[in-house]
């Protein structure tokens, strides 16, 4: 909890007074005074509500290549812009960016683009270097470019690689100086014995002549005689299996062609106990009936089962009949039952102690969020919370299952790491996953809160808008946008388009904007859709597997104001991969100010008068310079000290920044 | 308009209280435009997926073929689960794996068709039909033998949920080595599709072991 001298209650303002002085207008042109003195008591703030379009646009779009019908909601679509003719047909993947370029993998190579005018991205390089999915990372000169396919060549030549065991493949990850980025120079790669299928680079704070990747690869492992060591026999029979670990390359930056793996830690280890994230809370409701209204319930390693009925009875026969009685158990049968529940659950766990399985073998994708010391591994039929102080030695602090999640693809944490979003790439992208008969629970993202190193299940999100069957749809790839006071990610979601939604609230998740296109194919099935789509310096650029590199813009609306969004514009970065989470920090800007008292206004958790007299106040030290902006601003803050609210963490995040704001100004 | 005067006020009062923010709920739908220099890059497109399906390679082709008819049992065995008493969490095993092998068998039955090659047709029950039926069946890896559906067939309740577990971790296990096969075959695998699609069975599969593993530890032998 923030101490910043304000409280929560219902206390009448009378240093509002101060600020009804300062009061001329509420958003731009004139409005009356106002009176401070009538403000409503306050309860707890409102939800977030949204009108969302009705019926949903993106039901019933026509197909189409590159004429596809469209469907659009509070965003704007930029540019779309066709891929370069080599990369005509060859599936489009993961995105990087580094200052104004943004980086698009394909399955073919990497395309750069040049995005400083939004509205007309210009091709800077296509560079032809066959092997899928070419995930793309950056890190200052140094590109990173994923092969995990069979057909990826060490000669970046297209003729594919015919025979099963060969020098010629390149499974790993390949490195380019793009220091002269219209030139990339393909200094080194590092062959890794399962490939790389997505990888995540890590800077190591202590370590300033380095940066490390860690490699995820997927695919079956390679023979030992196409590269040395490589081994798919289970540890206990070779101590240098390539299962269940991840590998960790160390690329020395003064001289990239010296990257080489330098551990291959087995974060899998001992997870053995069957994991689970816990109970939605309506599976919870749904366990207390059934214990209210007399059913037996049993704690399997922290999976609460209610016991059938026919095994029920059979268990009370038994104990009636081991009391030597007969008929109906009684009231004490059932208490001595219950009792023995926990006894008896031991000695049947206990009893397939040897069976337990060994959990997953590899990693689809790492998100490393540095800024709070962690990483979220989706790996297989696990997420995992990963300890990375140690940045070449990742250690496992926390992992969770879920029986509604098929595979684990992907995290990404809120901005003070609280929340964290997995995804299930169920059916491996390939599938149409989202069909009005597919349960809203399978291929969607699970939201969990993070503290202490543990992770508490929350709820699921899925694209609210059914596709068809020739549409591929699953949770994928997105990244946070740095809205100020709330946690928004923007998702891509293959041909289900992208969705922007509002996790604030981890138990309700909103969907807030989005866009689609028809299906690629009117007949059958093709391959198309968002791959990955990012928030990069208030573009919304998003990689389409068939169709290009699309570009939007946020529209604003009762759910984003021009305020929120002009905040998260005011945040700039580098560069992006978003595996390496950056953390989000603002500059002390009125658009800050001004998006906060619009969330105090939305939640109604701030008196409206006291709101439009603070704007009022900012809009005055906008126009004022110097002394007197200060002067102002230092009014203000001093006055919403004075404010109630029902959110004192926002309104303490509010009265940050004005002091920050006051403060910039000397 | 003297009478609409005070709410036209009442109206400019609302606007400005609510100032910052469109009233924006207009999603909008945007109709394809047409740009010939786009239509040129549709056919580069269409010619080189036609070009795609030109080379064929055997073990591809033998593969798809072959994981169709393994992924029909794998239906036949799970449309079992709600005749034959299965307890929840196995009915929900069994309605997902049923989904998303159905919608597999379609992308290879594409692949083929694309390719014109034969397509094996699979009934929604699962049963598959054409003269390579049957005999091709007992030849791929962790296929349920006739024994083994009937001791699945003829399971009831918590019995039908370990048996089910049990033989859908060999019929699993089985795909994975389909998998690994195809990856040692020479030539094999070239074509993205081919590699996504096997790539993606093979690690689906494997963490679909671990959780039956898991759900079979967790029943024990109780009940």
């Amino acid at each position: 909890m923030k101490s910043n001298g304000l409280r929560r209650g219902r206390r009448e303002g009378s240093t509002l007074a101060l600020l009804g002085a300062l009061a001329i207008a509420g958003c731009g042109g004139s409005a009356p005074t106002m009176s401070m003195s009538t403000a409503a008591p306050m309860g707890e703030p409102l939800p977030l509500s949204v009108e969302a379009p009705s019926p949903d646009p993106r039901v019933g779009l026509g197909a189409g290549l590159f004429d596809a019908e469209q469907a659009i909601w509070n965003m704007e679509l930029v540019s779309e812009t066709p891929p370069q003719r080599e990369f005509v047909g060859k599936t489009n993947s993961d995105l990087a960016f580094s200052g104004n370029y943004a980086i698009q993998g394909n399955y073919d190579g990497v395309q750069v683009w040049d995005v400083s005018d939004p509205a007309n991205p210009t091709s800077v390089v296509t560079y032809v270097c066959p092997a899928s999915q070419s995930d793309v990372s950056v890190y200052g000169n140094l590109l990173f470019v994923s092969g995990e396919g069979l057909s990826g060549r060490l000669d970046c030549s297209n003729e594919g690689v015919q025979d099963a065991v060969s020098h010629h493949r390149l499974r790993g990850i390949r490195i380019f100086d793009i220091s002269d980025i219209r030139n990339p120079e393909y200094v080194a790669n590092v062959q890794t014995c399962r490939g790389s299928h997505t990888h995540t680079v890590v800077e190591d704070p202590s370590d300033d002549e380095n940066v490390y990747i860690y490699v995820s690869g997927s695919a079956p492992v390679r023979p030992a005689d196409e590269l040395e060591g490589c081994s798919s026999l289970l540890p206990e029979e070779d101590p240098n299996s390539a299962l269940f670990r991840i590998e960790v390359i160390q690329v020395p930056l003064a001289d990239p062609a010296q990257a080489a793996i330098v551990s291959s830690p087995r974060i899998f280890n001992d997870l053995v106990a069957p994991p689970t994230h816990g109970l939605a809370p309506e599976d919870q409701r749904l366990i207390d009936e059934a214990v209210e209204s007399g059913a037996f319930v049993a704690d399997f390693g922290g999976q609460v089962m209610v016991l059938p009925d026919n095994f029920v009875a059979a268990q009370l026969a038994q104990i009636v009949q081991q009391r030597g009685g007969s008929g109906a158990p009684t009231a004490a049968d059932s208490t001595a039952f219950r009792d023995f529940i926990p006894t008896m659950v031991e000695q049947m766990m206990g009893g397939n102690a040897a069976l337990a399985e060994r959990g997953p073998t590899q990693c689809h994708d790492i998100t490393v969020y540095p800024h709070i010391g962690l990483a979220g591994g989706a790996c297989e039929g696990y997420g995992l919370l990963l300890d990375i102080s140690d940045v070449a030695n990742p250690v496992r602090i926390d992992a969770v299952s879920d029986e509604n999640f098929a595979y684990w693809h992907s995290a990404t944490f809120n901005n003070d790491g609280s929340s964290v979003v997995f995804t299930d790439e169920w059916g491996g992208g390939g599938g149409p996953k989202c069909r009005d008969s597919d349960p809203y629970e399978w291929g969607a993202n699970a939201i969990f809160t993070v503290a202490d190193g543990d992770m508490d299940f929350r709820t699921y999100y899925k694209l609210p808008a059914p596709q068809t069957s020739l549409e591929n749809c699953v949770a994928h790839n997105g990244s946070l946008i740095p809205v100020p006071g709330r946690d928004i990610m923007i998702q891509a979601w293959y041909q289900g388009g992208i969705s922007l939604f509002d996790f604030t609230d981890v138990d309700n998740p909103v969907e807030i904007a989005f866009h689609d296109r028809g299906p690629v194919n009117p007949d059958q099935m093709g391959n198309g859709g968002s791959w990955s789509v990012y928030w990069y310096n208030g573009l919304i650029v998003s990689s389409e597997i068939a169709r290009g590199l699309d570009i939007f813009e946020l529209v604003p609306s009762d759910v984003l104001t021009q305020n929120e969004i002009d905040a998260a514009n005011s945040v700039v970065l580098d560069e992006l991969n978003s595996q390496g989470q950056p953390i989000f920090e603002w500059p002390a800007t009125f658009a800050l100010s001004r998006a906060y008292l619009d969330q105090l206004e939305r939640h109604r958790s701030m008196n409206e008068s006291a709101i439009n007299a603070m704007r009022a106040a900012l809009d005055q030290a906008e126009a004022a310079s110097g002394q007197e902006r200060r002067r102002i601003i230092g009014a203000a803050a001093r006055a919403l000290s004075e404010v109630p609210s029902s959110d004192s963490d926002k309104a303490g995040d509010l009265l940050e920044s004005l002091r920050r704001l006051g403060a910039a100004g000397e | 308009m003297k009478v609409l005067f005070p709410r036209l006020f009442g109206l400019a009062l609302v606007l400005i209280v609510g100032a910052c923010a469109s009233s924006g709920n207009s999603a909008e739908r945007i109709a394809p435009a047409s740009n010939p220099d786009l239509d040129e890059l549709e056919a580069l497109y269409n010619a080189r997926a036609d070009s795609a399906t030109m080379v064929v390679h055997e073990a591809d082709a033998d593969f798809m073929t072959g994981m169709i008819g393994h992924h029909a049992q794998a239906l036949v065995m799970s449309h079992l689960a709600p005749t034959n008493g299965a307890n929840d969490e196995i009915q929900i095993l069994a309605a997902r794996i049923i989904n998303a092998q159905r919608d597999e068998i379609r992308v290879m039955q594409q692949w083929l068709e694309d390719r014109d090659l034969p397509v094996p047709h699979v009934m929604d029950s699962g049963e598959v039909m054409g003269h390579e039926g049957h005999d091709m069946h007992m030849h791929m890896a962790g296929m349920l033998s006739p024994e083994q559906l009937d001791e699945l067939r003829a399971a009831r309740g918590p019995e039908f949920d370990r048996t089910y577990l049990r033989l859908m971790i060999q019929h699993h296990t089985g795909a994975v080595t389909m998998v690994h096969e195809l990856f040692g075959a020479d030539g094999a695998a070239q074509d993205d599709l081919t590699f996504k699609l096997a790539s993606d069975i093979q690690v689906d599969q494997r963490s679909e072991i671990a959780r039956m593993q898991r759900m079979l530890d967790a029943m024990g032998s109780g009940f």
